[in-house]
């Protein structure tokens, strides 16, 4: 009886053993090599795959960071400054620190700032909408306020305001990925330096039409009136093609443009209330 | 068995109310706004400024580039200003304002309206004629036509076929014209035959213009070399390709143009114009516009200067319908909805449809159901459903698998589609989205 059981063992073990020789010889001269480094700094990477740094997810970006003998070109902006140095430390490389940034919607054109002229009907998509037609306020240069940037947004940093119909920010969630940017058919989001407490100063219009062209569809467009650029004490503000345009890394946020503009188009977020409050509501007035 | 192109289609209502209005001329407007670009390609550059006198026909602005033509005052007065106004297209374009006064034309303008038929032009100087002119395919193209008739070297034209479809619903342009100058456009397809040395050209005229065919059937036999086509009716025959394969049987490759199977296609619209343009020396500044709609209460036929507001003719054609929700700049299928009744009529505009608001409102969209509707009824063989999801995801390499630039965004898919998907509308987001990878 013996045999009826033992036979079948030896084959079935002898097959295995020769198989375990095979595989261990093709599986050397078919060795695929990877550097464990890629390994451990996907790891150290966000994992968010957002694209943000140019390269198509997480683990082409460690590839590339591992390999190249250069890195200061690379940057993670969902990562930031710190967890950069972590890795550039771990691989025995330096990398350049750069600016943190936050994404700022450059239009203003709510409900109240502009009149609906025309009525859209088609499907609920900004890139659709804007070719189509100009916009139903009339503006071909501002939000159209669909969320094509709500919708590509991984980080959930943007919603549309119920109340003007435009995107918010929230800059504690912003990565500065650049995938809005990317998306929105107008530009009107733009990449800008954050500052201390979150201060922000720029021009929330992108209207590129003669003054009173762009008066005449929204009451808070940039009419290239210079008078900001006369004002500001550093050279920061420049205008081209009927737009004024706030450098960010020139701007001392000193606020002198803020209270000359006589459309209001030059925003300031989270600053002190000003002591002198006369001459904004001059302005709006 | 009539003639017609083999793949998809779909035959909607065909409501050609005007068909038996004969062209009226609509008085001149006190302003016109004419768009510098009325034609697809560079916009013109203007060479008139504030205060200029013009007569009809005067050149206000030149062609700025080779894909670009000449634009031409269809009004006697004076210039106003150059503006910037929100034209039929839904975008704001530079305009040339003119305040018009009493009608005075071009000394070089043979204004007799006597018909012309020896041609004593040759080839090359109708083509500068044509570009003088100003003449664009007047189907909605509106692509320059002194381009057309530059057969490019290494290809030989080896049919004209002329565009007698007007498959769209409505709209009746093009079907007077040619009851009424039916001569005339034999002779305009002389002209271009001579252009283009081609010895043979068809008529493609859709079965629901009897009159029409008939017609033609008995002026042919004055000319050499024409012959008149009937095709089935069937939407969107109109196109270029698929007027090619309905009436040569021939295929133009994807992404090909007509010219690499032999073939030079041109709408009846621009072949009359071509026909002034030589026999009269007259510019492109008046075409024949329709106004329609299902309340409107009187359907017309119009010629009309270029740079009229399109309100004037509505107020022509009895007035804006009280239920009017949406103005289309020419027909239900292809036409674009205007924003504002002030946009001017342009070398492009074949007809005004005042739409209800019962028929003008989207349904709400639901989802797929795989059904295939839409790709039965596409004329090109695409698959639109699945291009929509691509599209809607950005996934450009699927969309390029699925040959999305192919679509000639003839809406047919829209409208069969039985979960009121905007199809159409998300082809051309894709579209969008290949073109903008492929500037990176």
């Amino acid at each position: 009886m013996n045999e009826t059981i033992l036979i079948p063992v030896i084959v079935l073990s002898t097959i295995g053993v020769l198989a375990a020789v095979v595989l261990y010889f093709v599986a050397q001269k078919f060795k695929v090599f990877e550097d464990h480094r890629i390994d451990e700094v996907e790891a150290m990477l966000p994992g968010a795959n957002c694209g943000g740094c140019g390269y198509p997810g997480c683990r082409k970006f460690a590839q590339v960071f591992v390999e190249s003998d250069n890195a200061e070109s690379l940057f993670c902006p969902v990562g930031g400054n710190e967890m950069m140095s972590q890795i550039a430390e771990h691989l025995g490389k330096t990398v350049s620190a750069q600016a943190k940034k936050v994404a700022v919607i450059r239009c203003n054109g709510d409900c109240e700032n502009t009149r609906k002229l025309t009525s859209y009907d088609g499907p609920q998509n900004c890139r659709i909408a804007v070719a189509t037609f100009e916009g139903e306020n009339g503006c071909s240069f501002g939000c159209v306020g669909y969320g094509d940037c709500v919708s590509v947004c991984e980080f959930d940093a943007i919603i549309i305001d119920e109340k003007t119909g435009l995107p918010v920010v929230t800059t504690d969630k912003c990565t500065a990925c650049g995938k809005c940017v990317e998306i929105c058919p107008r530009d009107i989001i733009e990449l800008r330096k954050t500052n201390k407490k979150d201060l922000k100063i720029y021009v929330a219009c992108m209207n590129k039409d003669r003054g009173a062209r762009a008066k005449k569809n929204c009451d808070v467009a940039c009419i290239a009136c210079t008078k900001c650029v006369q004002v500001c004490p550093h050279d920061a503000i420049v205008i081209t093609d009927n737009l004024a345009y706030i450098d960010d890394e020139k701007c001392k946020l000193c606020r002198k443009c803020v209270v000359v503009c006589p459309t209001t188009s030059i925003i300031e977020t989270n600053f002190p209330p000003r002591k002198v409050q006369e001459p904004v509501s001059a302005v709006k007035e | 068995m009539l003639h017609t192109f083999p793949k998809g289609g779909i035959h909607p209502p065909e409501n050609k109310f005007a068909a038996s209005q004969p062209i009226e001329v609509l008085s001149v407007p006190d302003i016109v706004y004419i768009p510098i670009s009325q034609h697809l390609g560079v916009p013109a550059k203007p060479i008139v400024k504030r205060g200029d006198a013009v007569k009809i026909g005067t050149p206000i602005a030149e062609a700025a580039g080779f894909v670009s033509t000449f634009i031409h005052s269809s009004v006697a007065g004076v210039v106003d200003k150059i503006d910037k106004i929100t034209c039929a297209s839904g975008f704001p374009q530079d305009v040339i304002v003119i305040k018009t006064s009493e009608d005075v034309w071009e000394d070089s303008i043979d204004t007799s309206p006597d018909f012309v038929k020896e041609i004593t032009l040759n080839s090359e100087e109708i083509r500068a004629r044509v570009l003088q002119s100003g003449i664009v395919g007047m189907g909605g193209a509106t692509f320059p036509s002194h381009i057309k008739y530059q057969v490019p070297e290494g290809k030989q034209a080896t049919a004209l076929i002329i565009n007698g479809v007007e498959c769209e619903p409505y709209l009746t342009a093009d079907h007077r014209l040619m009851l009424e100058k039916a001569r005339e456009i034999c002779v305009g397809i002389e002209i271009i035959k001579t252009a283009i040395s081609v010895s043979h050209a068809y008529i493609g005229i859709e079965n629901n213009k009897p009159d029409a065919i008939e017609l033609f059937g008995t002026v042919v036999k004055e000319f050499q070399g024409i012959s008149v086509v009937p095709l089935q009716v069937k939407y969107p025959q109109g196109g270029e390709k698929q007027l090619i394969k309905a009436v040569t049987g021939k295929e133009v490759p994807a992404g090909g143009l007509p010219i690499d199977v032999g073939a030079i296609v041109n709408n009846v619209g621009t072949v009359y114009a071509v026909y002034e343009a030589v026999q009269k020396n007259k510019p492109l500044y008046e075409r024949i516009v329709t106004v329609t709609g299902k309340h409107v209460t009187e359907h017309k036929n119009f010629l009309v200067r270029i740079g009229t507001p399109i309100q004037n003719l509505i107020d022509a054609a009895g007035g804006m319908p009280e239920d009017t929700e949406k103005i289309i700049s020419g027909g239900p299928m292809m036409g674009k909805a205007i924003p504002f009744p002030q946009a001017p009529v342009t070398k492009g505009t074949s007809g005004i449809l005042l739409v209800p608001s019962l028929e003008s409102q989207r349904q709400n969209m639901e989802s797929c159901i795989r059904c295939g509707k839409c790709v039965s009824a596409c004329c090109v063989g695409l698959e639109p459903y699945i291009i929509m999801t691509f599209a809607e995801r950005g996934l450009v390499d699927e969309l390029l698998d699925y040959q999305v630039m192919q679509c000639i965004e003839c809406g047919s898919c829209s409208y069969v589609c039985p979960a009121h998907r905007p199809l159409l509308d998300f082809i051309r987001l894709g579209k969008q989205i290949v073109r903008k990878q492929d500037k990176k």
